[in-house]
């Protein structure tokens, strides 16, 4: 826990030191007097880590002739928030916020450092006071874990949780999740979720929340906005709409994906509008073709997910070993990034014939992001029709991938994976393409027009 | 007025802030100001975080109240996604740490075995994060000024803020091209008893930054913070003394002010006034007739009129704390600050500005006030109007203690004004994007081999080895050319004093003329040196040839084209006997007192072409020689 090792953690023990004690070292002339901090794993095993009075940390290298000696003992840290008792009120609609491991809100201790996560509703209403207006807030949390680490088994236990929030009564559930796979997590609970009668809100942070300018409250804000005013019942994304802390955008699980390593607005629509806007509380919908919320209703998780499917992503004169290995790992299903229209180097076709012979689908979407696959154009395309290759539309490559993963576990033959692959079941193909829908600009000198 | 400042117990500390030439700490962007209009501008709002038990930090609480947003004013070529808080900050500069660590070893300080960057919470807007970051780099320093030695406990880089660009009622605009360009700060101790070693002391810590030559020159690029108490009252950290020559009447200033505070306090504390109570009442009526234009603007605009009674503070509010500001001028900064408002009206100004006797008599009559009572009110919208009254009561209750500690402005005329309550100690957390520095001993070596030279010592060996003159040699110790003067000099072979003064004085006048000096190469600088060296051309020809130098013309071509080859003894002499001759009256209504104007005739002919020296040699001999006397 400390990060000490080696000769340090040998000294530290030798004059009894414990992370949080306070310390004087001496060494060359220099007197340090501080609390001892936990170390980063990472850290270079020979420097002990002091905070000042000053506040500074600074590392110290514990060599010869460095004296150390314990001035006090470290008093625990202090972690009760004043209890901010609310009383559940009947007028507020019932939000449940189900965690998977990010940290909504946080606050920190100066004392040491650290950052710690809030977990209890009185915590998050500590954290983001506005929160008590709009909604009588429930926690539950279905996993922890980092969003790079969630599986499809994760996702769920994630659903069950929902769905248990949703058939007991609540107007509707936020899902606090990490930013990285966030879109996957959205699409499977699209598939999974069926008869949803009231709205699903995945809800994330860019900055974490530890810092003043964190984009988590007003994150926060719009998504339980969502949850417990919206006639939305689907599963939706809301994040930040733009570089600005004024609105968040509420984009359709099945047509958002994660665009930037670290804008706030990094979350995007692809190939189509999204489905509103939410500023100050208020919800502003772009669109009607949404399914509507229903006073009652009993939510189902039809969870059952092939887990070996591959995304593949082609790439000039990529042999087809590739896809042969994929086929010796027992996968089930493959989906392909193509390029441009949809199309592979003709090295491929070789693997994609196998498949196909083995009863392995493969499923083509583009690189591109934006845009429809059309396989009639080129004789290419035409080729891969031929060997059997599923266009999968406007369809986002992470989308097909998660989709094609909840079709195989509930197709009978390669016939219905390549139907149920064409057709719109949540949302993720789009009939027509929009002309107003590719790469709006980064900025607008007013980005709140 | 005289004070005995060590019978006040006046301790003063202060911290230079000092920007690095070189590129922005946390990213690639130049360390650049831009005038131009921006190109966007981006909106955004901090929160104060939530520290231990809830409670957020009390400056930070400050800020928080105001509730105003902030516009942030970018350049895409010049400001990247990390000033915008968009991007995670990339490795510290490391040119930057190098610098800094030069500083610290100038300073006598200890570098740390391994240095952490941090993050100060910092809610006003000026970074976008809403902390600052900023690395503790060494501690110890010592150094020593006219005999007197001062600690230097802490030197520290960090990333500036970004530059205020105005205020209004909704959002305060910033400017991110000063976002996170490096600054060097550097901490004394309270070491200082007096309001004048400080400055001196700030000139030196400057001169040893510059001797670096790897920081910015010009204005702006250093800022002094003063830190200043007395005994019985309370440290005052004033921000932003951008001239030394301000540092001691600031200083003198706020010993008036804390003095004028203690005064208020124990004599409000023989009137017997308790605290205040923050009784707020609407008093629109009184001003249904008003003559006051601000009353009238206000209510029509659909505010109001509210009033609080200060109790026993009659005549205290008008007590001059500085010259020009009063303790009322104090309360109507906490309002500014926290209501919003434009000012507020006190009764010890009144009646005044179009408010009557028959007003402040019903003011009075509302809030149950006596003579020795003092009312304050503020005509605006009522929730800011509230706001402003419940800090100015905030603020009446500290005068009852004494001297609130406080962040302060400093003013261009040295007096200070109220930004916001000192910020608590412990506002710093790790900063996690960042891994921390080892400072290796290799480095260390590195760095110590290339130190420069103590300024004093510089201008001591410019004085011993090269004979410049004390005021040439101090000028030349801090210059940028001091490495181009040696070399010229090792070079050319040529007087010294004449190359500094050319460097320092009449490229800078010809500069000013509209000359291009910049273009004039250095090769050029050492033919027309060792041209003088060897006789070729007089000293006072340089100028000429420079002239000529900047639009591209040779030395050898100048010379020969201003005819400015030296003249030929018997050619001076000839020209000598010649004015003589043609100023005989002059000469014998003066006598000796003549040489002055003939030297100036004579020197105007020579134009450059010969030693002025020489010519004075041979007019005394020719003057002799006919007898003046
Ligand atoms: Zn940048």
């Amino acid at each position: 826990m400390s990060g000490y090792r080696g000769k340090v953690q040998q000294l530290l023990r030798a004059a009894s030191v414990e992370v949080g004690d306070r310390v004087r070292v001496e060494k060359a002339g220099s007197v340090y007097e501080g609390v001892l901090m936990p170390r980063t794993e990472l850290g270079d095993p020979n420097h002990i880590v002091l905070k000042l009075a000053s506040g500074y940390n600074l590392g110290i290298k514990l060599g010869k002739g460095a004296k150390l000696v314990k001035l006090e003992k470290g008093k625990p840290p202090r972690l009760g928030i004043p209890p901010l008792k609310i009383k559940r009120d009947p007028s507020k609609p019932d939000v449940s916020i189900v965690g998977t491991g990010g940290t909504i809100a946080s606050r920190v201790d100066y004392r040491t450092g650290a950052v710690y996560p809030a977990f209890t509703p009185e915590e998050i209403y500590s954290a983001v006071p506005e929160l008590a207006n709009l909604a009588n807030i429930r926690v539950i949390e279905a996993c922890n874990v980092f969003s790079e680490h969630m599986t499809p088994e994760l996702w769920v236990k994630v659903g069950k949780a929902i769905a248990k929030e949703l058939n007991a009564g609540a107007r509707g559930v936020v899902v606090a999740h990490g930013t990285d796979t966030m879109g996957y997590t959205a699409a499977a609970l699209s598939f999974m979720l069926k008869d949803l009668f009231r709205p699903v809100v995945l809800v994330g942070s860019q900055r974490s929340s530890d810092r003043p300018s964190s984009d988590a409250a007003l994150n926060l804000i719009g998504a339980v906005t969502v949850a417990g005013k919206s006639d939305i019942a689907e599963v939706c994304v809301v994040m930040h709409g733009s570089t600005e802390d004024d609105f968040c955008l509420i984009h359709r699980g099945t047509k958002v994906r994660k665009c930037h390593t670290s804008r706030r607005d990094t979350f995007q629509t692809i190939n189509d509008i999204p489905i509103g806007m939410v500023r100050g509380g208020e919800l502003k919908l772009f669109r009607d073709d949404y399914n509507r919320a229903k006073p009652k209703g009993r939510v189902k998780v039809d969870g059952k997910f092939e887990s070996r499917v591959a995304l593949l992503k082609v790439t000039p004169g990529m042999p087809s070993s590739v896809i042969e290995g994929m086929l010796k790992a027992r996968d089930k299903g493959i989906v392909l990034e193509g390029t441009g229209l949809g199309h592979v180097p003709e090295s491929l076709f070789e693997g994609i014939k196998f498949a196909v012979s083995k009863g392995v689908p493969v499923v083509m979407t583009s690189q591109c992001l934006w845009g429809r696959i059309d396989m009639k154009v080129y004789s290419t395309g035409r080729d891969l029709l031929q060997l059997g290759v599923i266009p999968a539309e406007d369809m986002l490559p992470e989308t097909a991938y998660v989709k094609l993963m909840w079709v195989l576990a509930h197709a009978k033959g390669v016939e219905e994976v390549s139907k149920l692959m064409r057709t719109n079941l949540a949302g993720e193909i789009t009939p027509r393409t929009r002309p107003d829908v590719f790469l709006k600009p980064v900025f607008s000198l007013k980005a709140s027009d | 007025m005289e004070l005995n400042y060590e019978k006040l117990g006046l301790r003063v500390g202060f911290e230079i802030h000092q920007e690095l030439d070189t590129h922005k700490l946390f990213c690639n962007c130049p360390s650049a100001l831009r005038d131009e209009e921006p190109r966007l501008e981006v909106k955004r709002r901090l929160r104060p975080t939530q520290s231990e038990l809830g409670e957020v930090d009390r400056a930070a609480l400050a800020e928080a109240l105001k509730g105003k947003g902030f516009r942030y004013q970018l350049y895409p070529d010049s400001v990247c996604l990390v000033e915008l808080d968009e991007e995670p900050p990339h490795l510290v500069n490391e040119e930057a740490v190098d610098i800094t660590l030069e500083a610290a070893l100038l300073l006598n300080a200890k570098p740390l075995d391994e240095v952490h960057t941090m993050r100060k919470i910092v809610i006003d807007g000026s970074n976008t994060c809403g902390f600052q970051r900023t690395l503790l780099i060494a501690t110890g320093g010592r150094v020593e000024v006219e005999g007197k030695s001062f600690r230097v406990p802490t030197i520290c880089l960090e990333e500036d803020a970004a530059r205020k660009m105005g205020e209004g009622a909704e959002l305060i605009d910033y400017r991110l091209d000063r976002l996170g360009i490096p600054l060097v700060e550097i901490a004394t101790g309270p070491d200082f008893f007096d309001p004048y070693t400080p400055a001196k002391a700030a000139l030196y810590i400057g001169q040893l930054l510059r001797a670096t030559g790897k920081v910015k020159r010009g204005i702006g690029t250093i800022r002094q913070d003063v830190n200043i108490s007395i005994a019985g009252g309370a440290r005052q950290e004033i921000k932003g003394v951008q001239e030394l020559a301000l540092i001691s009447t600031v200083i003198e200033r706020e010993v008036q002010r804390q003095w004028a505070l203690l005064e208020i306090r124990d004599e409000i504390k023989r009137r017997g006034a308790g605290k205040v109570v923050k009784k707020i009442i609407d008093v629109r009526g009184v001003f249904s007739k008003t003559s006051s234009e601000v009353v009238r603007s206000a209510l029509r605009a659909g505010g109001t009129v509210l009033v609080v009674k200060l109790p026993k503070f009659a005549g205290f509010l008008g007590k001059e704390l500085q010259p020009g500001r009063r303790f009322g001028t104090e309360l109507a900064d906490c309002a500014k600050l926290y209501g919003g408002v434009g000012g507020l009206f006190h009764t010890d100004e009144l009646p005044a500005y179009g408010i009557s006797q028959e007003e402040v008599d019903g003011l009075r009559k509302a809030t149950g006030a006596t003579e020795s009572d003092a009312v304050v009110f503020i005509a605006d919208v009522k929730e800011k109007a509230e706001a402003a009254l419940s800090a100015v009561v905030d603020r009446a209750n500290q005068a009852l203690e004494g001297v609130p500690e406080e962040t302060r402005r400093a003013l261009p005329d040295g007096n200070t004004e109220f930004m916001r309550p000192l910020p608590g100690a412990g506002r710093m957390y790790p900063e996690t994007d960042i891994p921390p520095i080892a400072i290796t001993p290799l480095r260390l070596r590195q760095i110590k081999a290339r130190l420069p030279e103590l300024p004093e010592k510089r201008r001591a060996r410019l004085v011993e080895k090269y004979g410049l003159g004390k005021e040439l040699a101090e000028r030349m110790s801090l210059s940028e050319n001091l490495e181009l003067f040696e070399e010229l000099v090792r070079k050319s072979k040529a007087n010294p004093t004449l190359i500094a003064t050319t460097l320092e004085e009449t490229l800078v006048s010809l500069r000013r003329e509209g000359v291009r000096v910049e273009v004039i190469q250095k090769a050029v600088l050492e033919e027309l040196f060792a041209g003088v060296a060897k006789g070729k051309l007089a000293k006072e020809a340089v100028s000429e040839v420079l002239r000529e130098a900047a639009r591209g013309v040779s030395v050898q071509t100048a010379i020969e084209k201003l005819g400015l080859a030296v003249m030929g003894g018997a050619e001076l002499r000839k020209l000598v006997r010649k004015i003589v001759a043609g100023n005989r009256e002059l000469i014998e209504r003066r006598g000796r007192a003549a040489i002055a104007p003939l030297m100036g005739i004579l020197m105007e002919r020579v134009r450059g072409r010969a030693d002025g020296k020489l010519v004075h040699e041979l007019l005394e001999r020719e003057l002799k020689k006919r007898g003046a006397k």
